[in-house]
């Protein structure tokens, strides 16, 4: 889960990380009062979770009142890169002297969290390490040690920073851990992290990634979510806690297992078709996860046919069958499905699904089979739109 | 011989109690595996079909000489299930839970490296060496005894691989479903490594997926290490940047992590890639006919 600047200078505050006195806005009469309370100069700030604010126009220095307004109601609605500006944050404007960069995060190779610092802020880490791979410094902490002051100062020493901010910024990065882990965050970044010309060293900006497996413990965080973010048809599917992801294919995917179902995306492109989503039904599916499953699969206008792919590991391929055929019969489905059962109790749901004789419901028995003959299904349908036309499935069930 | 799982495997499951405990336990324990006991804290003195419960790891390996720990228990109670079979003495720890938070498993990865209790998993389907043990959700009978060591970081994709495997007359001497988190407790690395030094095991297949650079690595390491044939499968080449496509671990990060980048670097080291699973089972055959 991905945290709003705001949101995540928040958790700054909690952990004691300096960062400018600021407030959010959801109206530019909010954020005009916002700057009145701060005292100008201020910085509206547009709300999104997307890089490039700044060049995209959505973060303006206000003067005054007047300028807080207009700036207010230019971000408010804005698109930067196809997110929609809902919110503002208005922030004391302040005085930079330099501009660094860093950041904590969990690095999956090394499995251990790992801290950079570079002396180049307010660009691109990327661009960084292209412009001067060498101006990025790196450590790696012992998760059971923590981070150590050592630590801070290998960071600003390797980094090349400024003598007289070496011991805040070290105080700093410290503060910085402590938020990583108490947060449970897979990633902290700040860029630019600031040097004042007060010489007072604090984050500008906030970048956090929670890990969504930990938000149970972060019942404030997790009741953050920011719903504008996601798609319909995702949002539908957290409220069921399905596991999808949109795509912008035609035909509809679902199976058990995010290994099965990435494989299953790939092998019906490699046969000429276009997922629609990534749907994983997970382990131990229930009717009424297959339920919901459907509804949210075929809630996308896009989809023309439908792919179950089920290799029956935890998941039990007589429930996965009990829950089609309730689903069919809850749900009114004018789509082809392709169903492939296989593995634990695969027997017994293929005569689930053979005695409930469903209306356009065909059943293969590989997994390429399945593959090619959604795309077949999905071709044809689109050339005639007899999409309703109901075949003899029971014909076609076979072992 | 098989690796980490087999004859000698004697199981503790922490769960046994919970619906999908006793559900796994008892169909291990259905193909052969030797389960000893399970461990429920306040179910001490009870039993599952005639298994012993004990309150502790502890007290269930003092009693029965338990050497090897499932975990099938709920996410924010894995990692002490884990770390408490590891102060136990557990040889093997097989952590079949999904949803276990990324800092609590760099804490357990990093104590359990230091001392000589192993890790599979979390978020994984197990172990099975067939004919001997299954310690997991693995559905066995999928699996023929053979020479094909297999490692994945995926479940139903192991089993259709597998599968397919099966039908072009492959066997297998393990399965090692690896985990599909960003911080697992044994790599492909580690699973290779033993299979290379595995008299039973001919031929290696590795699953990968999108995500971290786990597969890159291991690339480096089979063409420096291994002399027997290795296969490779990566799913995800459809996957878009920046969302996780169901495992946690399984992101692409801008132009990092993708299906194309690991599928070449595995192939510029020689090892030969399936652009299906059904092309997997074929360039096995393809490699042990050649090796025979």
């Amino acid at each position: 889960m991905d945290l709003l600047e705001h949101q995540g200078k928040q958790l700054f505050r909690d952990h004691g990380v300096p960062t400018p006195e600021g407030r959010p806005a959801q109206t530019a009469e909010e954020a005009v009062e916002a700057a009145d309370e701060l005292d100008y100069p201020v910085v509206i700030k547009a709300q999104v979770l997307i890089g490039g604010r700044g060049k995209a126009g959505g973060i303006k220095l206000a003067n005054d009142r007047q300028e807080a307004r207009e700036h207010a109601e230019a971000i408010l609605g804005m698109d930067i890169r196809g997110f929609t500006v809902h919110e503002l944050y208005v922030e004391k404007s302040s005085q930079i002297a330099e501009e660094y960069y860093a950041a904590i995060l969990v690095d999956r190779g090394a499995k251990r969290p790992m801290a950079m610092l570079s002396r180049m802020g307010g660009i691109d880490v990327e661009e960084i390490a292209e412009r001067d791979p060498t101006a990025i410094a790196r450590v790696h902490v012992d998760p059971l040690v923590g981070f150590q002051d050592f630590h801070g100062r290998r960071l600003a020493f390797e980094a090349g920073i400024a003598a007289d901010v070496i011991r805040p910024t070290g105080a700093l990065l410290a503060r910085l851990y402590e938020t990583f882990v108490a947060e449970d965050a897979m990633l902290v970044e700040v860029n630019p992290l600031l040097v004042t010309e007060a010489r007072e060293v604090v984050a500008l900006d906030a970048k956090l990634t929670v890990d969504d497996n930990a938000l149970y413990r972060h019942p404030q965080t997790a009741a953050l979510r920011n719903p504008g973010a996601d798609d319909e048809q995702e949002q539908m599917a957290r409220e069921r806690d399905l596991i999808y992801v949109k795509l912008d294919g035609n035909i509809g995917i679902l199976g058990n297992g995010a290994g099965l179902v990435m494989s299953t995306l790939d092998v019906v492109a490699q046969a000429g078709g276009r997922p629609a989503n990534f749907l994983d039904a997970g382990g131990g599916s229930r009717a009424e996860a297959i339920v919901d499953a459907v509804e949210v699969i075929l809630s996308d206008a896009k989809v023309d046919a439908v792919l179950f792919n089920i290799f029956g590991g935890i998941t039990r391929c007589d429930e996965v069958a009990n829950g089609l055929v309730t689903a069919f019969g809850q749900i009114d489905v004018t789509v082809p499905f392709v169903v492939r059962l296989d593995g634990t109790n695969d027997e017994e749901g293929r005569r689930i699904l053979a005695e409930a004789d469903l209306p356009n419901v065909h059943v293969e028995k590989t997994m390429l089979g399945a593959a090619a003959r959604v795309v077949e299904l999905t071709g044809a349908d689109a050339a005639d739109g007899a999409v309703d036309a109901p075949s003899a499935p029971g014909a076609e069930l076979r072992r | 011989m098989s690796i980490l799982v087999g004859s000698e495997t004697k199981l503790v499951v922490c769960g046994l109690t919970g619906r999908e405990g006793s559900f796994h336990g008892l169909n291990n324990r259905r193909y052969g595996t030797d389960l000893v006991a399970g461990v429920t804290p306040g179910k001490g003195g009870g039993d599952v079909e005639g298994v012993p419960i004990f309150d502790t790891v502890h007290e269930a390996v003092a009693e029965t000489g338990a050497n090897t720990s499932m975990v099938v228990v709920p996410p924010r109670f894995a990692a002490d299930s884990i770390l408490e079979a590891a102060d136990a003495g557990v040889e093997l720890v097989v952590c079949i839970t999904e949803g276990i938070p990324a800092h609590d498993m760099l804490r357990v990865y990093t104590h359990l490296r230091r001392g000589p209790t192993r890790l599979i998993g979390p978020n994984c389907p197990g172990v099975l060496s067939p004919g001997k043990a299954n310690v997991g959700i693995i559905p066995a009978h999928f699996f023929p005894q053979g020479g094909v060591g297999l490692v994945s970081r995926s479940g139903t994709l192991t089993y259709q691989i597998g599968n397919e495997l099966a039908g072009c007359g492959f066997g297998s001497s393990t399965i090692v479903g690896i985990g599909g988190d960003p911080i697992v407790g044994s790599s492909f690395i580690d699973v290779i490594a033993l299979f290379e030094g595995d008299p039973e095991t001919d031929l290696i297949v590795m699953c990968g997926e999108i995500g971290g650079d786990e597969e890159e690595r291991t690339a480096d390491y089979i063409a420096e290490h291994v002399l027997k044939p290795v296969v490779a499968y990566i799913a995800g080449f459809t996957a878009p940047p920046g969302k996780t496509m169901g495992h946690a671990g399984a992101i692409v990060s801008g132009s990092s992590g993708t299906a194309q980048v690991k599928a070449e670097a595995l192939e510029a080291r020689g090892v030969r890639v399936g652009r299906t699973p059904t092309e997997v089972a074929e360039l096995a055959a393809e490699l042990s006919g050649a090796a025979a």
